[in-house]
């Protein structure tokens, strides 16, 4: 698709749920926003568009990275608004405050948080919007609103008055927005909780899906970017003249993060940058080793500002001191790449004092701030369009890539497609921070836990990236450390250690090293009492259905206690995460090489409400899929500062031979929606360590289980 | 020097330096951008195409390579999504992000071509090389059985 840059226009706009009554003003990029600007579509909130000819479009805030946004945001507006999915479209929403994740509080798409944030609002704008299409027709048509009714994107009165949503749209966008809009009961919901189609899928299979990578601008050139290979690390000096002189360059042009080298077509460009020499001041980070940083974290714990997760319950040290039995561990995971299939990229147009940028963001109001403030241009100067991400993760939620594009266009005044390669993404990331957890429990003569000390020290990237100051409590650090056993005694500390390595939100976050510590010990603790996994969690959850229920459908589902092929062995986990409760059994054995292979994994997920069940089965699959990469196959290393894996040899993720049989239970609940989109990634790990312990008596407590691992691991 | 060959069913001229990869043939000069970057050396499956019905990496394809054969991408399974490759992962929504997808699809259509009853064994063997960050290998495998029973039955 070729875009046409549009001039800027504000649109006044009353807002839709959050601010009720609050003027706002967003601009809408595309040919949406031509429309708009033309007078031919409406706009009776930030939300919903409806054309004269009744092309209803239906913005979604969040991005779409793989996790069905694009059909569970519509679905939810549609389902007030009482239109078919099938006759919407949906277009992706400008940065503006009115679309911000009140969960998160800027426009982000992550956390698992879309439907979260989501839920009521978005119906609310859908009420809202139906509401003034009926007030419309009342007062074209002088009859009582009461004996009006909207209906898949018809408005009905009495006597055979009828009318398009489109005929109305003008009119209805100058209605009041009311505050309270009557809104369904959650038992006649029509689309909400039904399985309904992805609204991208089409395009998803035939090749005409605009990814950040497909776009095109008029007059666009193509930029390849040589960094440094310590990240930080800045320019000396650098020669670009054989780079200069090779086919099709137009310039080579430095900025902040390193030497970029522009081309009439990509493939010149990265040619041409083979050709440079640069002389790199590599900075601080060259000391860096996955070793070093993992020992210093570890050292944190001890010398480490303490920070209290949540407050201790009971006496940690007399409990211990009176325990028959005392059981400690320590669980480390490593640094890990995102690795999202589409590498980094962004499109730029920077002109004057405005710049358009076109690309895959999980953040629009980051980039555009950042953008602004690199460039020294105003925030609503800078115009910016979200294709579809090519997989997130959350490496999107970062910003580098988008204001190197931008940077580039700037010093050769064209608009600039910026792509990195796979070897500039894999060692050019935003890694998950190590982690270190340290655990120590007393159990009394019957084997039941009395006390527990949970420790953890790990970077915080909310530090790095949104200057949390130092020494305070990183929410996205302390996730599911709290689990849900009852135990008397409980104490549960954070150390955030700055190790130097530049970290980011991996999918998950916190809860991998969190659930992985908890959930290996569980099993560590049910092993020093005697007990099968099972039972022994199920002993310390009275009081807590909802993380009993999940447990006992993923161990009956599984079949747990029941014989199994020989050499092979199940294990279990349990977490809540993002307001989703989750137990996972997984079926492994090892293979020729003393590969552990997972044959099955079954989930049983209570997330309250659903949108979209069959996204929420994909979602299942995929965080699984993904958690099985970390807890099996790759991980980051790093020596003299420089990441040592490149490409998708040395980080493999899972392929379709390795891809277990998935066996999901939903249950049907009315409590609040929780996230879906990553807490599996994080059961499965420890599910997986628990049934490998199981199968060959050796505990392996540092994440990834390779063959080699547990080679080096002895028999407990 | 241009190079000519066929792109799904029609002529094309390239003008792209002969050892161009012909992903960037493709993508950049003739404009189909179905066709996807992932790895640039032939890990990942993204850039699959066919090349005289063979599923070849077009990320490790010189366009010299191509001179006078028949190029395939995504875009000539149908562009109504009538194929029944498409009609069977549009039945079981399997694209995620759906990056890889393309790649997939084209792994997939030449497995087909050869086999229209893939054993489990048989469909791991031809998809395995196609990476999905995204994890959508379960509804991948279901679609392509179901594409083969459309298939046999057409």
């Amino acid at each position: 698709m070729t875009h046409t840059p549009t001039s800027r226009r504000s649109f006044l706009k009353t807002s839709a749920a959050v601010t009720g009554g609050l003027m706002l003003g967003f601009n809408l990029p595309g040919t949406l926003g031509q429309a708009m600007a033309a007078g031919t579509v409406h706009t009776p909130n930030a939300w919903v568009h409806i054309a004269d000819n009744n092309v209803i479009t239906l913005l979604s805030a969040r991005s779409e990275m793989g996790q069905g946004v694009y059909t569970s945001m519509p679905m939810l507006i549609a389902e007030e608004l009482h239109v078919d999915i099938s006759q919407i479209k949906v277009a992706a929403a400008p940065p503006d405050a009115v679309y911000v994740n009140a969960l998160l509080g800027a426009q982000i798409t992550g956390g698992s948080t879309s439907v979260r944030d989501g839920w009521l609002k978005l119906r609310v704008a859908g009420a809202q919007v139906r509401e003034m299409l009926i007030t419309a027709a009342a007062a074209r048509w002088a009859v009582d609103r009461d004996l009006i009714r909207a209906d898949k994107g018809m408005v009905y009165g009495p006597k055979g008055l009828k009318s398009t949503y489109g005929e109305l749209a003008e009119a209805a966008a100058r209605m009041p927005v009311p505050e309270k809009p009557p809104m369904k009961d959650p038992k006649d919901f029509k689309i909400v909780g039904k399985r309904t189609k992805r609204v991208d899928t089409p395009a998803k299979v035939n090749g005409t899906a605009e990814f950040g990578i497909d776009v095109k601008l008029p007059g666009m050139v193509y930029a390849s970017l040589a960094q440094c290979p310590v990240i930080g690390g800045k320019v000396k000096s650098f020669d670009g003249a054989k780079a200069k002189a090779s086919a099709g360059v137009i310039d080579v042009v430095q900025i902040n993060d390193g030497v970029a080298v522009v081309a009439n077509s990509w493939w010149q460009a990265k040619k041409a940058r083979d050709l440079l020499t640069i002389q790199w001041d590599e900075g601080a980070g060259a000391a860096l080793s996955d070793a070093s940083v993992i020992d210093g974290t570890r050292q944190a714990l001890k010398t480490g500002k303490v920070l209290e997760i949540t407050k201790p319950q009971g006496d940690v040290a007399a409990a211990l001191k009176g325990a028959a039995k005392v059981v400690e561990a320590e669980y480390v995971i490593p640094m890990q790449a995102h690795a999202p299939l589409e590498p980094m990229n962004f499109t730029a147009h920077v002109q004057g004092n405005k710049a358009l940028l076109i690309g895959p963001t999980q953040f629009q109001q980051g980039a555009q701030g950042a953008v602004a403030g690199a460039l020294g241009l105003k925030p609503e100067d800078v115009t910016l369009q979200t294709t579809f991400l090519g997989g997130g993760f959350g490496r999107r939620l970062e910003l580098d890539f988008i204001v190197q594009a931008a940077q580039i266009s700037k010093a050769v005044n064209k608009p600039v497609k910026l792509l990195w390669t796979r070897e500039d993404d894999m060692t050019h990331d935003f890694y998950r921070p190590v982690g270190v957890n340290q655990l120590k429990a007393g159990l009394d003569a019957s084997g039941k836990p009395v006390a527990l000390h949970f420790k953890v020290a790990s970077q915080s990237v909310t530090q790095r990236a949104f200057g949390l100051p130092k020494d305070t409590m990183d929410p996205f650090m302390a996730e599911a450390a709290v689990a849900g056993y009852n135990i008397a005694n409980t104490q549960h500390d954070l150390v955030i250690h700055d190790t130097g390595v530049r970290v980011g939100y991996w999918r998950a976050v916190s809860h991998n090293m969190n659930a992985f510590a908890n959930e290996s010990f569980m099993d560590e603790l049910a092993k020093a009492a005697g007990k099968d996994p099972y039972e022994y969690r199920m002993s310390l959850l009275a009081g807590k259905p909802r993380f009993a229920h999940v447990l006992k459908l993923a161990a009956d589902k599984a079949g747990w206690g029941k014989p199994l092929a020989k050499g092979r062995a199940l294990g279990i986990a349990l977490m809540e995460g993002y307001d989703t409760y989750m137990a996972q059994v997984a079926e492994v054995s090892l293979n020729d090489s003393g590969e552990v292979q997972v044959h099955r994994v079954t989930v049983a997920a209570d997330m309250g409400h659903m949108v979209n069940p069959d996204t929420v089965e994909a979602q299942l699959q995929s965080s699984i899929i993904f958690g099985m990469g970390a807890a099996l196959k790759h991980q980051i290393t790093m020596t003299a500062g420089r990441v040592q894996e490149t490409n998708y040899h040395n980080f493999q993720p899972v392929r379709m031979n390795e891809t277990p049989k998935i066996d999901i239970v939903l249950v049907k609940s009315t409590e609040k929606p929780g996230g879906i989109g990553e807490p599996a990634t994080a059961v499965v790990a420890p599910a997986i360590a628990n049934a490998v312990a199981k199968l060959t008596g050796k505990r392996v407590r540092r994440l990834p289980i390779t063959a080699e691992a547990l080679k080096q691991t002895a028999v407990a | 020097m241009s190079v000519d060959f066929q792109i799904n069913g029609k002529a094309a001229k390239a003008n792209a330096e002969t050892d161009t990869p012909l992903l960037w043939v493709i993508r950049d000069e003739l404009g189909l951008t179905g066709t996807k970057f992932g790895c640039g050396a032939a890990l990942c499956g993204a850039c699959t195409v066919h090349v005289d019905g063979q599923p070849v990496r077009s990320c490790q394809t010189p366009l010299s390579s191509v001179s006078g054969k028949k190029v395939a991408t995504v875009e000539s399974l149908s562009k109504d999504n009538s194929h029944p490759l498409q009609v069977a992962w549009i039945k079981h929504d399997v694209p995620q992000c759906g990056y890889c997808q393309s790649g997939q699809l084209m792994s997939a259509a030449a497995l087909l071509a050869k086999n229209k009853n893939p054993s489990d064994a048989e469909i791991d063997q031809a998809m395995s090389a196609n990476l999905c960050r995204c994890g959508t290998y379960t509804r991948v495998r279901a679609a392509i059985k179901d594409a083969a029973a459309m298939m046999r039955k057409a």
